[in-house]
């Protein structure tokens, strides 16, 4: 889309800055997602819309545009872009229209796409994103509208000749162009992220970026901080955030290297070879088709009610904003961790549930550490999804326990984790058959300091001098209890024994 | 006995079937022959002469238990713009060479419900586009009239000429057409029948080839008002499948007919009586008010400022709206395929072959007045123009019920006389094209002949969704006129 768009004003920020060879350059970035919209059926025919099936088994009269056929909306497509539009508390516009935009090519057998030009259903929004260091930017939303896909051409299946697959013919996308609101590739796989969160919350698109649900154009310029902006690039159907990012520093970096010898940008399309690392020409400004937009006169204007708006507004999901502020105030935890765990709403929902369970008051930190820690490593290890956990909410939210009443050390709860891991067993139940109850018994730990102490008369005359060697002992203790000693209790009773400080 | 059944109206023949007095074999028999002899004229692209016996054998199961539905065992032809499951669908166009339709559009589909018999698809000019039937790949339709003391081969209208030519031959009992700028209502004029466009909406536009989408609107040609009524009854009706279907009951149009006129407020547009219009259609204007008067209605001069907007602004939607249409007779799914170096080759022979030039001609009108820097002041220029007519006929409608103009300027004309001059051949229209662009019904009726002796119609316009005032009035007019005249039976010879 050709438009210039109102921007938001950034003061640079120098680590965002690229140093060139004649000073410093700014990247001004503004991203068009295309989202496939979750539906069993297509945006104008009742075809159905699953990923991998045979060629051509998925297309209806109208897909393949026969002659007399005509579209008709699909109502649930409307409400699915309506719901991500108040998910992007954006605008949500009562009238919009369908228009045609024409061109030829055999994937597009209509001859036109049936898209939003002049009134998209959705108009300005935000969306806040998270970036390193717990700093968040609010990148502003222009509009989102609703548009077909297109075939899939396959150019290498016989010499001489295309195919053709319309599957995708007809599969509604919601378009969600951003405003040039992006300063570097950091943030706009940040915002790619954040919109991805925000899509699957909602049930609106799956996100799956490998399945090609969800792709981005991203628009690259630079200019010397300060100045207007510069021309811009636009690099075409990104389909993974990593080669996002590659993508706006290789053409970034192009751009500047021309600027600083002297030569100007031409504005066109590009595409990003990801084998290469770089982004080619695919059509200049003056080889731009003119699509001739005009409205759809097979398609009345669509016209909402403010009732069904706020129906859907009703109910809809708790955003990720929200649930991030919600977990942070209800369990003290620090934005970062907040942030992790609302990245996928499973992983909320997987430690929400860990804080609930039982009825024991947890500490939210401890519960953080495990979910974010031990757990997404044995996950990622074993290429379980935490749905899929064998560790069950109610499991972690107990062996938090167990660490917070002293029964078992926090060294021995690793150990457990596992075997709950590996056997879904509760983690009581692997303390008590395994014997690993924590020994608090001062007793039975005086005794055991006391023989180590008496078997190494050298060592305790080097300890009292140096009180930092008294490490030793504790792990001398622990190895001897087979780690089951409380490890505080080990540290009183060997400082009280060697004559000096225990905050060691 | 066989050529007496051709004779018959669509109510006649429907009353004789139910009376048992005919058999739709007998009466579809007597269609296909006269087909068989008439092929002459061109009015059929494709002859389904053992569907329609078939369907009539059907027809005549049902009728002999006294069932059957509101057109049981009545042969019909239809317009080649309509897609029929099964049969050759060509649009009068070489691009759509053996498409067979693998469904059928809502409107034939409520015919055959209604127990219709189909006889064959009849010839039109391509993609609708036209005023004479000359632009068929397929040929020139041949109307049936021709002058007095002349055997010069006349145009039997456009763009529903097979459909004007088979009613008025009698090639069928009556048959569906389109009308986008007058193509139901203009041939309808030249060739003594009756043909009403309903209100937009009213029709079904699934499973019709689109012409101009915004414009296009299913409607029958027939013998007289009567089986217009009953056609249309059949015909009409809501279609989820097409979003521009209007949900509303269809209402009784036959019981329409009959009913007194008296106190009904007849509008006269005077922007109507334009320059260079022959006397004698303006003496039978004028006959016609004078009829509609003596039958109780109440005469009005209104005024159209905007009319003479009207056929350049037709000019610029039809042709956008169709270029963007007919982008999908592409040469790679079906339909004619000249093969290429590559796809842009293959695109370009394809269409080149596969187009004929009037429509070629509108595909890059269309093309240009919707390209950048273009299209404000033409496609968007034309569409506000668009809504200052729709204007013009609402505030009409503050003092008239309906509006009485001649429905063509001159009366047929002979074949290639006008060919060579697009803009004398766009005139045509010009008293039709203001009633799509305002999505009204209208209906052009039989009043008179011309001095040569070819028949001549006068249109009246109703208000949207009143079909029941407009067919009330038109079959007044109908009964005053008094239109008995038909064309000689040359072409059997």
């Amino acid at each position: 889309m050709s438009v210039v768009y109102s921007m938001q004003h950034r003061d640079p920020r120098d680590e965002d800055l690229i140093k060139g060879a004649t000073g410093d350059w700014e990247i001004i970035l503004g991203l068009e997602v295309h989202a496939q919209i979750t539906s069993q059926a297509k945006l104008f025919s009742g075809s159905s819309t699953a990923f991998g099936a045979e060629p051509n088994t998925q297309v209806s009269l109208v897909d393949a545009a026969l002659p007399g056929m005509l579209p008709v909306i699909n109502r649930y497509c409307v409400e699915q872009a309506v719901k991500t539009g108040l998910g992007l508390r954006a605008q949500i516009n009562l009238k919009s229209t369908f228009d045609r935009k024409n061109y030829f090519y055999p994937d597009l057998p209509q001859g036109y796409q049936i898209s939003q030009f002049k009134h998209p259903i959705v108009g300005e929004g935000t969306v806040i994103i998270d970036l390193a260091g717990g700093r968040s930017v609010a990148v502003g939303i222009e509009r989102l509208h609703m548009e077909q896909d297109a075939g899939k051409s396959v150019h290498d299946l016989s010499p001489g000749y295309s195919h053709v697959d319309l599957n995708r013919s007809g599969v509604a996308l919601m378009e969600i162009v951003s405003k040039p609101d992006m300063r570097s590739s950091d943030e706009a796989r940040a915002y790619v992220t954040k919109l991805r969160t925000i899509l699957r919350y909602l049930g609106t698109c799956d996100g799956n970026m490998e399945e090609g649900s969800l792709r981005a154009d991203v628009n690259v310029s630079v200019r010397r901080p300060g100045e207007p902006l510069g021309t811009r690039c636009e690099i075409k159907n990104v389909n993974s955030i990593r080669f996002i990012g590659q993508a706006i520093e290789y053409e970034a970096r192009r751009q500047i290297e021309i600027l600083e010898e002297g030569g100007s940008i031409r504005q066109e399309t590009r595409l990003f070879d990801p084998k290469a690392g770089e982004t080619r020409s695919m059509r200049s400004k003056e080889e731009a088709h003119d699509y001739r937009y005009f409205p759809d006169p097979d398609l009345l204007p669509l016209v909402l009610q403010q009732a069904d708006v706020d129906r859907i507004a009703a109910n809809l999901p708790e955003l990720p904003d929200d649930k991030k502020a919600r977990l942070m105030s209800d369990y003290g935890l620090s934005a970062y961790d907040a942030t992790v765990l609302v990245g996928e709403a499973a992983t909320a929902d997987y430690y929400e549930a860990v804080m609930k369970s039982g009825s024991k008051k947890r500490d939210g930190k401890i519960a953080v550490n495990w979910v974010t820690g031990d757990l997404f490593g044995a996950l990622n290890r074993e290429g379980h999804t935490i749905e899929a956990s064998p560790v069950t909410p109610k499991q972690l939210g107990e062996l938090v326990d167990l660490i917070t009443d002293g029964t078992i050390s926090g060294r021995i709860a690793k150990d457990i984790f596992d075997s709950m891991y590996k056997t879904g067993r509760d983690p009581l139940e692997i303390v008590e058959k395994d014997g690993l109850r924590q020994v608090t018994d001062t007793g039975a730990i005086e005794a055991a300091v006391d023989a180590i102490m008496a078997a190494n008369p050298d060592k305790v005359a080097q300890a009292k001098e140096k009180p930092a060697l008294a490490g030793w002992f504790v792990g001398q203790v622990m190895k001897s209890t087979s780690g089951k000693a409380n490890p505080q209790v080990v540290n009183e009773i060997l400082a009280r024994k060697l004559g000096i400080s225990s905050d060691n | 006995m066989m050529s007496d059944l051709t004779k018959l109206t669509l109510a006649g023949a429907r009353d004789a079937l139910k009376a048992k007095e005919i058999t739709s074999n007998e009466l579809t028999g007597a269609y296909v022959k006269a087909m068989e002899g008439a092929r002459g004229l061109n009015a059929y692209i494709t002859e389904t002469g053992d569907k329609a016996m078939e369907m009539a054998k059907a027809s005549d199961a049902k009728l002999a238990k006294g069932e059957g539905g509101a057109l049981e065992g009545l042969p019909l032809g239809i317009k080649d713009l309509f897609a029929t499951k099964g049969t050759l669908t060509t649009a009068g166009s070489h691009i759509l060479d053996g498409f067979v339709p693998p469904y059928e559009s809502t409107v034939t589909a409520n015919l055959w419900r209604d127990g219709a018999v189909m006889l064959g698809k009849l010839n039109n000019d391509e993609f609708a586009m036209g005023s004479s039937n000359e632009t068929s790949y397929y040929g020139p339709v041949i109307n049936p009239w021709r002058r007095k003391d002349s055997d010069a081969k006349l145009v039997p209208g456009g763009s529903s000429g097979g459909s004007s030519a088979a009613v008025a031959a009698r090639l069928c009992l009556a048959a569906t057409a389109t009308d986008t700028g007058g193509s139901i209502r203009q041939p309808a004029a030249y060739t003594g029948t009756v043909g009403i466009k309903p209100t937009y909406g009213r029709c079904s536009r699934w499973g019709i080839i689109a012409y101009a989408s915004s414009l296009d609107q299913a409607g029958p040609i027939t013998r007289d008002v009567r089986d217009a009524a009953i056609m249309l009854g059949s015909m009409a009706g809501y279609d989820e499948k097409d979003s521009t279907s209007v949900d509303r009951p269809v209402p009784n149009y036959e019981a329409a007919l009959g009913q007194s006129i008296k106190g009904l407020r007849v509008g006269i547009p005077k922007e109507y009586r334009v320059d260079g219009m022959p006397a004698e259609i303006d003496a039978l204007w004028t006959r016609g008010i004078e009829w509609l008067k003596a039958a109780g209605a109440e005469i009005v001069d209104v005024s159209l400022p905007n009319t003479k907007y009207a056929l350049p602004t037709y000019y610029i939607v039809a042709p956008a709206e169709c270029s963007s249409n007919l982008a999908r007779y592409d040469g790679v799914r079906y339909g004619l395929r000249v093969e290429g170096k590559d796809i842009t080759d293959l695109y370009e022979k394809t269409r080149a072959a596969g187009f004929g030039p009037e429509v070629r001609r509108r595909i890059m009108i269309g093309t240009y007045v919707l390209s950048a820097g273009y299209y404000d002041a033409y496609y968007l220029k034309a569409q506000q123009v668009r809504t200052l007519i729709a204007r013009d006929f609402a505030n009409a409608y503050a003092k008239c019920d309906v509006l009485l103009t001649p429905t063509a300027p001159s009366a047929a004309f002979g074949i290639g006389e006008k060919t060579s001059d697009p803009l004398a051949m766009y005139l045509n229209d010009v008293f039709t094209v203001t009633v799509n662009l305002a999505g009204l019904p209208g209906i052009s009726v039989p009043a008179g002949l011309s001095s040569d002796g070819l028949p001549l119609g006068l249109q009246l316009i109703g208000k949207t969704f009143d079909e029941e005032t407009l067919l009330r009035a038109a079959y007044a007019l109908e009964q005053a006129a008094e239109f008995k005249a038909e064309p000689k039976t040359w072409w059997t010879a």
